[in-house]
Parts: C-alpha cells; sequence; structure tokens
C-alpha cells in the first residue's frame, strides 16, 4: 500500500465510537503501518454528533483525515452517515449501519437513506444494529458488525486475521467473544 | 517497548517510566485520562495519586510534595491553570525540590469546553515558568522525560501543554518500564529561604528566576526536541504543536519542499535556533494554533537579524478555531502562488445534533421541573453535565461562565435586581468552587436559590470520584463530605435534600424557596443513570 490509508467513523456520542477506533488502530498496528488517530472525549461523547479520524500508511503525519481525502467513512448512524458525506470525495466509500436515531426537528428516515443514495459514491448501507439486536441480543456491537463487513467486501485493505488479533488485543475478556461473534456475523453477511 | 498509545496515555507511562511518586489534580477534558489510568495504577507502582478538589489545592499538593523531595505530576484541562495560577507565579519563584511537570490540555475548537478558547501558552509569559509542546503521544512520552530532566537540572516547575488533537491523538509510541522500589517518602528540611516568598526575599527570588531561565533558554537552544530539517529554500516555515504536523502534510499534498523548524520549545524562546532558520529567508509562514506568540517573538527577533523578511501568520491563518492541512494548504497557496484545490463535496444544511442527557439521567427530572415552576426566573448555568440544560430542547442557561460561577453572578443579580434567581451547579463543582461563592451569597445577605445537581459523581468528565462519594481515587473508602452539611457550616438555613424523582416534593420546595429572603439551598440526590447501569453490570 503507497497511500496512506484514511478513514472517517461518524455517528451517536455513547454509540462505541472509541472502541471501534481502538480495534482498527491494533489492526493495523498488528499489520505493520504507522498510524495517526484521532477521537473527542467528554462533551461531544453525551449523545451528540462524534467523528473520529483514523490514518495508516507507511508513515503519517496528521491525525486528521482532510476534506475529499477520505477513502472510507463508516457511519454508525444514518444521519451521521449523511453529514460526513459532504467531506467525501471520488474516491470515498461510505458504510452505513441502517439505524436511526431521531431528535428534535430531525429529518425523516425514508428522506435521509434516499438522499445517502444520491450522493452517487460507493454506497453500502447494512442493517447491522437490527442483525446484532436479533442474532447477539446487544447492539453496540453493532460496530464490530460493520467493521466485518467492511473487511469481507475489502472497503479497507486490513486483513480478517488482523482484526481478529486485535479484537483480542483491545477488548476485555468478559466482552470478548460477543465482540468476536458480532464481527463474524459481519463478515459472514 | 511499542504499543499504541492515547497521548494522555503516553504522558503516563514516561511518568511512571520517569519515577514519578506524587500525582495529584482534577479532571477536565482532554486531561482527565492522566489522572483516571494513574489512579488504577498508583498502588502497585508505590505512587500516590489524588483528585484534588480543585486545580489550586491540586498544584498546592504538588509543591507539598515536591518540597518533600518527591517527583510530581500535576495534571489539569486549561482552564485549571487559571484556578491554580495564584499559588502557580510563586512556585516559579521559590523553584521545585523534587522535579515537577504540570499538565495543561487547551481545547482549540471547544470540542468540550464552555467558557473560552484559552491558549494557555500565554502563562508562561506571566507566571515564567518553561512551556513544552508535543505534537504527537511519542513526544508527549518523550517531553513528559523532559519536563522531569529540566525540572531537576534546573529546579523549575514546566509545563507540558497540549491540545486536544494530541493529548487524544493515538499512534504507535516507544516506552520505558518502571524501575521497581520507588516510594512515595520524602522528606521536608525546612528552608524558608527557599520556600517562603516573604519580601524582599521575594525580589531576590525573582533575579534568581531570571538567571535560571536564561539557563534554560541556552539548554532549549541545544535541545534536539526543537527539529530543522536541511531542505533549502527561500521559504520557510516554523510551527509548533499539532500544526507541525498539519504543516508536514500540507507539504506532501501540494508537492512543496519547504524547509521546516518546529519549535518544541515555546518557553523560553531558543532565540539563536530561529535567528539561523530566518537569517537567509524571504519568507516565512507561522504556523501555530490559536493566539500569535510565536509569531510576535518572530517579528521582533527579526528587526535584528532579518529586516527585509516577510512573516505570515495570523493575516493568512485564522485566529480563531482549530488549523488543519487544508487551511496550511490555503495559506501556503497564497505565499507561494501554487495552486491548492480540494475535492470537497458541496456542504448539506442538516440541523445539528447536540449534546443530550443520557437515557434515566437523574437532570430529566430536574430541569422540565425547575423550568415549569419557576418560568420566569434567571437560571445561573454551570459547568459539567449541567451545561446540557444550555442546549435544546431545554435552553436554560441564561448565563455560563466557569466552574461555580453559576452563584457567584447569580448573587449579583439578586442584589440588582427584584428578579427570581436559580443558580444550577453539580456536585463535583460546589466542592471545586462552589463553597466560596455560597459563603459569599450568606455572608452578603442575598437570597439565590441554589440548586445542586448531586449525581454522586464528576460525571461528565469520565466518572471521576469527588469528596462527596466517598471514595478515593486510589480507591481507598472516606467518610463523604455532605454538601448538606457543608451548606449548614456555611449558615445556610432554607436546606432540602430530596430524590428529584419525587416531582412533588421537589416543586413544593422550589416554590417555598424561591420567596425567602435568605439563601435556600435544594440537593437533588440521584446518582448518574450511565453509572448506575455500570455498578449494576459490575
Amino acid at each position: 500500500m503507497d497511500k496512506t490509508f484514511n478513514i472517517i467513523i461518524a455517528g451517536v456520542g455513547g454509540q462505541g465510537i472509541i472502541t471501534l477506533l481502538q480495534v482498527m488502530d491494533e489492526a493495523a498496528f498488528v499489520e505493520g503501518f504507522d498510524i495517526k488517530s484521532s477521537e473527542l472525549h467528554g462533551l461531544s461523547q453525551r449523545g451528540g454528533s462524534v467523528e473520529a479520524h483514523i490514518r495508516f500508511g507507511k508513515k503519517v503525519y496528521s491525525p486528521m483525515v482532510s476534506n475529499g481525502s477520505a477513502d472510507l467513512i463508516l457511519a454508525l448512524e444514518a444521519l451521521e452517515g449523511l453529514r460526513e458525506s459532504s467531506k467525501a470525495g471520488k474516491q470515498t466509500k461510505i458504510l452505513v449501519n441502517e439505524y436511526f436515531l431521531p431528535f428534535l426537528n430531525s429529518p425523516a428516515k425514508e428522506d435521509i437513506i434516499k438522499q445517502l443514495g444520491e450522493t452517487k459514491k460507493d454506497f453500502y448501507l447494512v442493517s447491522a444494529s437490527k442483525d446484532c439486536k436479533e442474532k447477539l441480543q446487544n447492539e453496540i456491537v453493532c460496530t464490530l458488525y460493520l467493521l466485518g463487513y467492511a473487511v469481507v467486501k475489502k472497503l479497507l485493505p486490513l486483513k480478517k486475521e488482523s482484526v481478529l488479533r486485535a479484537i483480542k488485543n483491545v477488548i476485555p475478556e468478559k466482552y470478548l467473544d460477543l465482540n468476536i461473534k458480532a464481527f463474524e456475523l459481519g463478515y459472514g453477511n | 517497548m511499542k504499543k499504541i498509545l492515547l497521548g494522555n496515555e503516553a504522558i503516563v507511562k514516561a511518568a511512571l517510566a520517569a519515577g514519578v511518586q506524587f500525582v495529584s489534580g482534577y479532571p477536565g477534558c482532554p486531561s482527565a485520562e492522566i489522572g483516571d489510568i494513574i489512579g488504577k495504577v498508583a498502588k502497585e507502582n508505590g505512587i500516590y495519586a489524588e483528585w484534588s478538589t480543585n486545580e489550586k489545592t491540586g498544584l498546592e499538593a504538588g509543591i507539598g510534595a515536591s518540597f518533600s523531595g518527591l517527583k510530581v505530576l500535576v495534571n489539569m484541562k486549561s482552564f485549571g491553570i487559571n484556578v491554580c495560577s495564584d499559588s502557580l507565579f510563586p512556585l516559579a519563584y521559590t523553584g521545585t525540590k523534587g522535579a515537577m511537570v504540570i499538565f495543561v490540555g487547551d481545547d482549540p475548537g471547544c470540542h468540550s469546553s464552555a467558557q473560552s478558547e484559552q491558549d494557555s501558552r500565554g502563562y508562561a509569559y506571566l507566571g515564567k515558568i518553561p512551556v513544552l509542546e508535543p505534537s504527537d503521544p511519542q513526544e508527549c512520552y518523550d517531553f513528559t522525560m523532559l519536563g522531569f530532566e529540566i525540572s531537576e537540572k534546573f529546579n523549575v516547575p514546566v509545563i507540558l501543554r497540549a491540545t486536544t488533537r494530541v493529548a487524544h491523538q493515538r499512534s504507535p509510541v516507544n516506552f520505558g518500564e518502571r524501575k521497581p522500589g520507588i516510594r512515595p517518602i520524602g522528606e521536608f528540611i525546612k528552608n524558608p529561604r527557599q520556600f517562603s516568598t516573604m519580601p524582599p526575599r521575594t525580589m531576590e527570588m525573582k533575579n534568581e528566576l531570571l538567571e535560571k531561565l536564561e539557563k534554560v533558554r541556552q539548554f532549549a537552544e541545544k535541545s534536539k526536541a526543537n527539529k530543522v530539517s536541511k531542505r533549502k529554500n527561500k521559504t520557510g516555515i516554523i510551527a509548533s504543536g499539532i500544526s507541525y504536523l498539519h504543516v508536514l502534510e500540507a507539504l506532501e499534498t501540494m508537492g512543496l519542499d519547504l524547509p521546516v523548524l518546529k519549535l518544541s520549545f515555546f518557553y523560553p524562546f531558543p532565540k539563536k535556533i530561529v535567528a539561523n532558520f530566518i537569517k537567509d529567508k524571504k519568507s516565512i509562514l507561522v504556523a501555530e494554533e490559536l493566539d500569535p506568540y510565536l509569531e510576535k517573538e518572530i517579528t521582533a527577533l527579526a528587526k535584528d537579524t532579518n529586516l527585509k523578511l516577510n512573516i505570515f501568520g495570523k493575516n493568512v491563518l485564522p485566529g480563531t478555531g482549530e488549523l488543519n492541512s487544508e487551511k496550511i494548504c490555503v495559506a501556503l497557496s497564497k505565499i507561494t502562488g501554487k495552486k491548492f484545490v480540494n475535492n470537497k463535496s458541496p456542504a448539506l444544511n442538516l440541523p445539528k445534533r447536540s449534546a443530550r442527557l443520557c437515557d434515566g439521567c437523574p437532570y430529566w427530572y430536574i430541569f422540565p421541573v425547575l423550568k415549569r415552576v419557576a418560568p420566569d426566573a434567571i437560571f445561573g448555568g454551570d459547568i459539567g453535565c449541567n451545561m446540557i440544560a444550555g442546549l435544546p430542547p431545554h435552553n436554560m442557561h441564561d448565563t455560563l461562565f466557569s466552574m461555580g460561577a453559576s452563584l457567584g453572578i447569580s448573587h449579583g443579580i439578586k442584589k440588582s435586581t427584584n428578579q427570581k434567581v436559580i443558580s444550577m451547579m453539580g456536585d463535583g463543582t460546589f466542592f471545586h468552587s462552589g463553597i466560596p461563592a455560597l459563603v459569599n451569597a450568606v455572608y452578603n445577605r442575598s437570597n439565590p436559590l441554589v440548586v445542586v445537581l448531586d449525581n454522586r459523581i464528576t460525571a461528565m468528565t469520565g466518572h471521576q470520584v469527588n469528596p462527596g462519594m466517598g471514595k478515593t481515587l486510589m480507591g481507598d473508602i472516606v467518610e463523604e463530605v455532605k454538601i448538606e452539611d457543608i451548606a449548614k457550616a456555611c449558615g445556610v438555613k432554607n436546606i432540602k435534600v430530596l430524590d428529584p424523582i419525587n416531582a412533588q416534593d421537589f416543586e413544593m420546595a422550589i416554590k417555598e424557596f424561591l420567596v425567602k429572603d435568605e439563601v435556600s439551598i435544594i440537593i437533588c440526590k440521584r446518582i448518574c443513570a450511565l453509572l448506575a447501569r455500570r455498578q449494576k453490570n459490575g
């Protein structure tokens, strides 16, 4: 891989963005890449829009993905996916969890999905939250489901084995099994 | 060892490896992880660690430890340095005994900060304290080590100043291990000549400090922490902190090959390195976030070394908000004439999703009731999860300043008007700086209603312990300091402690207290919903 790979994770504070970022960072580290990532804590974790950035490659300088240079936008929520799509470039693939957290004056889900479809980008809509809730009785692990999906569809240049090792390195023992199951569920989709 | 670390984790690793013995501070964003992580490993590493009641008591605890010969790390967010500055300035005069590094986390862009977009580097000038600025987690590690080295060598406290994008940046870091057998036992050897800033000795101390700073400057001139690239060009860039990484990124994006000087010592300013860098240049871009401190230093220096130098800085870069590589590209495009286009899609006009109270948050039982029962009241807002009262759908804050200011300002409004005034503050804030404001209101016969949103923890910054909950950072069980007892001791006569889920009790208390001639306080005690869920799940 010659070029630095740029990822933006978008979602709502409390959805498990930092855990997902840690797993992805670790997977890239396992593969021997240089990595820089950026995240936000505090007020922004309390249910507001949150975006985290990950960049990996031979040598990475800034931890921030500049406008238009994302290779992958991974959104844990539909409206936040649409919001981040304004930062997409020609090469950007957009992977969105079909999950909607409405708030006062937010647009309708159908309109959001329609607008996402009109972005003319490589766009993937996956029912990660729904599948995780039905099959694993846990919605928060939709993050790992989406990662599994991104790996199998080659939306990011990380190997399955590296991600599995990263999950083991990052996730506490108690939740390890659940997270691996979620990853496999997304991978098998 | 090499691992991916968060900037703040790297600081902890360095403090451990450097042999730190005493850690104090107050949690805030983006610094809180330092204390959180230290707290978990303190006992096994022979470290004393505490969350102090505020940054001033935290710094003073650190000063006591340093004077007793211990190696000290103090941690706080940007505004914390305002709170502790009263003791910080004399500390520069007395100097340290055990080495001391003070971490200050600034938050450009105000991601997790109300009140102001503070550039804490300015304290270097006011306090005359060396300031180091890391760019990434590896430098967080290296400069914490360097800070201890400088402090040890010159007996000065050293400020390690990072911003959100550095403290909350992750990347691979090489780090060392802690030597075994270090314990937090020192000895205070009496020496008022060093430890008391009693005049006329104060003036002598100032002279001694100025001499020390000159020595630190000479050290900075030789330090490898400042980096100069070997490229040759008439145009160069001087950058610090996160801006340095954005500059390298921007140069790569634009295919430009310009020399870069990275200044890691913010203060004392390494004049010779800079003079050497600018002497043969035609133009310089100073890439620094927030205030143009370096730009001013460089402008002054150029008068002696390169009168014709074109200095670009805040005339091509914004003074508000974070910088990024695109903003640097735009600036470089203006300076070099090289074209820059970014391929951004058009912006969408979507409604903003603000932070909100968590599901089951006890504040859901407080804000709507206050608004309904006292629709005409002036609401003094405060810092913490309380800030969410200022956002939709509540929109309740009539003022929002700093920790504890809800009550200080409410008192002033109460004295100036005939209006009803309600001050809202959390339990952590009450202990941090609410108490002096409460005493002031009682003493000066004011009558605002104070509502303490006691969710049994300092929640917003990531659930840190505080004096109200009977537990210390190191996990020891202590007696709870009761807010109602403090209020009583301060002379408050109208006190109610209730669970806000009992809406009727709460409503009656508001109605009763709003017409009182003296200060009243309602302590709404109910555990943070996130904490309750976590405790249930073990």
